[in-house]
């Protein structure tokens, strides 16, 4: 690429010694070093779009001088499939199906604000066991989600093991998921008005000795990686958003409450579904760097796994579905609901005209707005921080791409 | 920007208008909550004319702006109700969804919407309108904001210079509704390759793949004839 209309990265140039040399001697010496100059102009590097680091495909061009980034742009869009569009021209319990795909990490816990916001349209409310068994699957997901994280956050700084205990870990979460919905990724579990199914017997049992696993699995996570020189090195003071500046990019989640925002919707947002019943504390870190976003993951980690166990022991009994017609109608209106997901601050901007369908929906997906501030963050780090950057501020490209 | 006071405004009351707006509002949408109404109390001081019109949805408050007092409206969101935080920006189009024209028997493969044009919330002049809402992170409030934009001209003040994450949001509301931003510094394609011609998001610009396929799913969503109204009926 062209780097003439660019203004040459300013670097002061080595000082040659006059020495003077007879031109006859050391002639294989000089013509060697012949026209061999360094260039000191920058460079323009292409990152993806096919990269580990990234779920999914996310291409990041980058110009260097050196090996510090001068400017970076994110290019999105390689999986955009277009899910507000398709929405307009499907019925409620069809765009369930859909909207799992948008963070198909932690598919469930995208259904519920979609939902809820129907159901507000509708004037209904699901039964409290329904509730509690779709707050207990929204944290299940985020512990799938995270204990993925905690894994595979240490692979993008050389530790192998981390992430495979990641994936070992996650599978037990999964196929807790998978045995009350019956899908590991996507369970297309919710329905206007309730679930689908009640949870199948020895369920909450299963449940409960998982959740002994996710503490377990927190622990190793905690002595392969926090204290670990190297793990530090990479991560202290790397990546730094400011409060100020996260929030105004509209960074949300655990990213934003690692730069010391002491905000998370499921206890300062409307209320919804059970977190008014559960004590739960909302772990903030004052550094804001990549090493706090993998301590606030990890402490959030734990944190649903006691409020797993603190739902599991309150679950009321009960139907799981209200009385819905069979036909799906939302009577006119419009109506934003908001909720805590994995990643962060998910929404759905729902206009109904009173039709089996929406008329818009505005799809507010966490890591688009995460992933907005990376131009900025990445001005003046080095190329390999690049990497644990990206890995730390954790999104999936399904949920920036919609 | 914050100084950039639209003329109007300077003339009139702030508490004159707030209670105009009372006045005409008060009549047919309910009561605002109570930190609603002081959000949209300072937003109209500040603001003066700028709020055209305010409503509720599901407990959130709405409030319309005028075209010209959209980036005031963000730095006074910003700087007086401490919305700190922006969540999205976007764009509507209110014009009814074209009918679908190649199904067999003119049958719409499509829930069928409204064929006569309502607006939102807090209404709209025309058929684009943007909207966005911001929010507290330290108060846990939050508004929606509307604007109006002109159908033949369209476009709106670019709320970059106040939250600089309403960049890519700018963006993508650009390439699917053809609405630029004025004072918005880098508007090109988000999701679309730059070649990309059209704004999928209108109304009239068709799902593809659904004039070429009739949605398979049609005879599940709207059930046999004459079901729908016994099914429906007490929705």
């Amino acid at each position: 690429m062209s780097t003439t209309d660019r203004p040459v990265a300013t670097r002061p140039s080595a000082v040659v010694p006059e020495i003077e040399v007879d031109p006859g001697a050391f002639r294989h010496l000089a013509d060697a070093q012949m026209n061999v100059e360094l260039d000191t102009g920058d460079m323009v590097l292409n990152l993806g779009p096919q990269h580990p680091a990234t779920h999914g495909t996310l291409r990041l061009v980058v110009r260097l001088d050196g090996e510090r980034v001068l400017a970076a742009d994110p290019v999105i869009g390689y999986m955009h499939r277009g899910y507000e569009k398709l929405t307009e021209y499907r019925p409620y319990p069809q765009i369930i199906t859909l909207i799992n795909r948008i963070d198909w990490l932690s598919s469930f816990a995208n259904e519920v604000p979609f939902v809820h916001a129907a159901e507000r349209l509708m004037g209904i409310e699901a039964p409290p066991r329904a509730v509690y068994i779709r707050t207990i699957l929204t944290e299940l997901s985020r512990i799938a989600t995270f204990i993925l994280f905690l894994g595979e956050m240490g692979l993008q700084v050389g530790a192998m093991t981390p992430a495979f205990f990641g994936f070992r870990d996650r599978e037990h979460v999964l196929n807790v998921i998978e045995g009350a919905t019956g899908g590991r990724f996507h369970p297309n579990f919710n329905r206007v008005g309730g679930l689908k199914d009640d949870l199948p017997w020895g369920w909450i049992a299963e449940c409960r000795r998982t959740m002994d696993i996710v503490f377990k699995s927190c622990d190793d996570f905690e002595d392969l990686l926090m204290g670990n020189e190297i793990f530090e090195a990479r991560t202290r003071s790397i990546g730094i958003i400011p409060a100020d500046v996260g929030t105004s990019y509209g960074v949300s989640g655990s990213n934003i409450r690692a730069s010391g925002v002491d905000w998370d919707l499921r206890r300062d947002g409307d209320a919804y579904l059970a977190y008014r019943d559960v004590d739960f504390k909302v772990w903030t870190h004052p550094d804001g760097d990549s090493y706090a976003r993998y301590w606030v993951r990890l402490q959030e980690t734990r944190e649903s796994a006691r409020m797993v166990l603190q739902l599991l022991d309150a679950i009321p009994a009960g139907p799981i579905m209200a009385k819905v017609p069979r036909v799906i109608k939302v009577p006119e209106g419009e109506c934003w609901v908001e909720t805590e997901n994995p990643l962060g601050q998910m929404g759905y901007y729902l206009v109904s005209k009173g039709s089996t369908g929406p008329f818009r929906t505005k799809i507010r997906s966490a890591s688009f707005s995460n992933v907005s501030i990376l131009p900025w963050l990445l001005q003046g780090v080095y190329i390999p921080d690049i990497i644990t950057i990206l890995a730390s501020l954790y999104f999936i490209l399904g949920d920036i791409d919609r | 920007m914050a100084d950039e006071t639209p003329p109007e405004g300077n003339g009139t009351e702030a508490g004159e208008v707030v209670e105009a707006a009372e006045g005409a509002e008060g009549a047919e949408v309910p009561a605002l909550g109570e930190r609603e109404q002081a959000l949209l109390d300072r937003l109209a001081a500040e603001l003066g004319d700028g709020v055209v019109e305010h409503a509720e949805a599901c407990g959130d408050l709405v409030v319309r702006v005028r075209p010209d007092s959209w980036r005031r409206a963000a730095s006074v969101a910003r700087s007086e109700l401490d919305c700190d935080y922006l969540s999205f920006v976007a764009g509507i189009d209110w014009m009814p969804a074209e009918p679908f024209r190649g199904a067999p028997g003119g049958e719409p493969s499509q829930p069928s919407q409204p064929s006569d044009t309502a607006y939102g919330a807090a209404g709209s002049a025309g058929r684009f309108q943007v909207f966005a809402r911001v929010q507290s992170t330290t108060d846990h409030h939050g508004v929606t904001l509307k604007t109006d934009v002109d159908e033949s001209d369209p476009r709106a003040e670019s709320w970059v210079e106040v939250y600089p994450g309403a960049d890519w949001h700018e963006r993508e509301c650009w390439e699917m509704y053809g609405i630029s931003f004025d004072g918005h510094p880098n508007l090109r394609h988000l999701y679309l390759p730059s070649e990309f011609q059209g704004h999928p998001l209108r109304k009239d610009f068709p799902l593809l793949a659904r004039e070429v396929k009739p949605w398979p799913g049609l005879v599940d969503v709207e059930g046999p004839a004459g079901s729908d109204e016994a099914a429906g009926g007490d929705a």
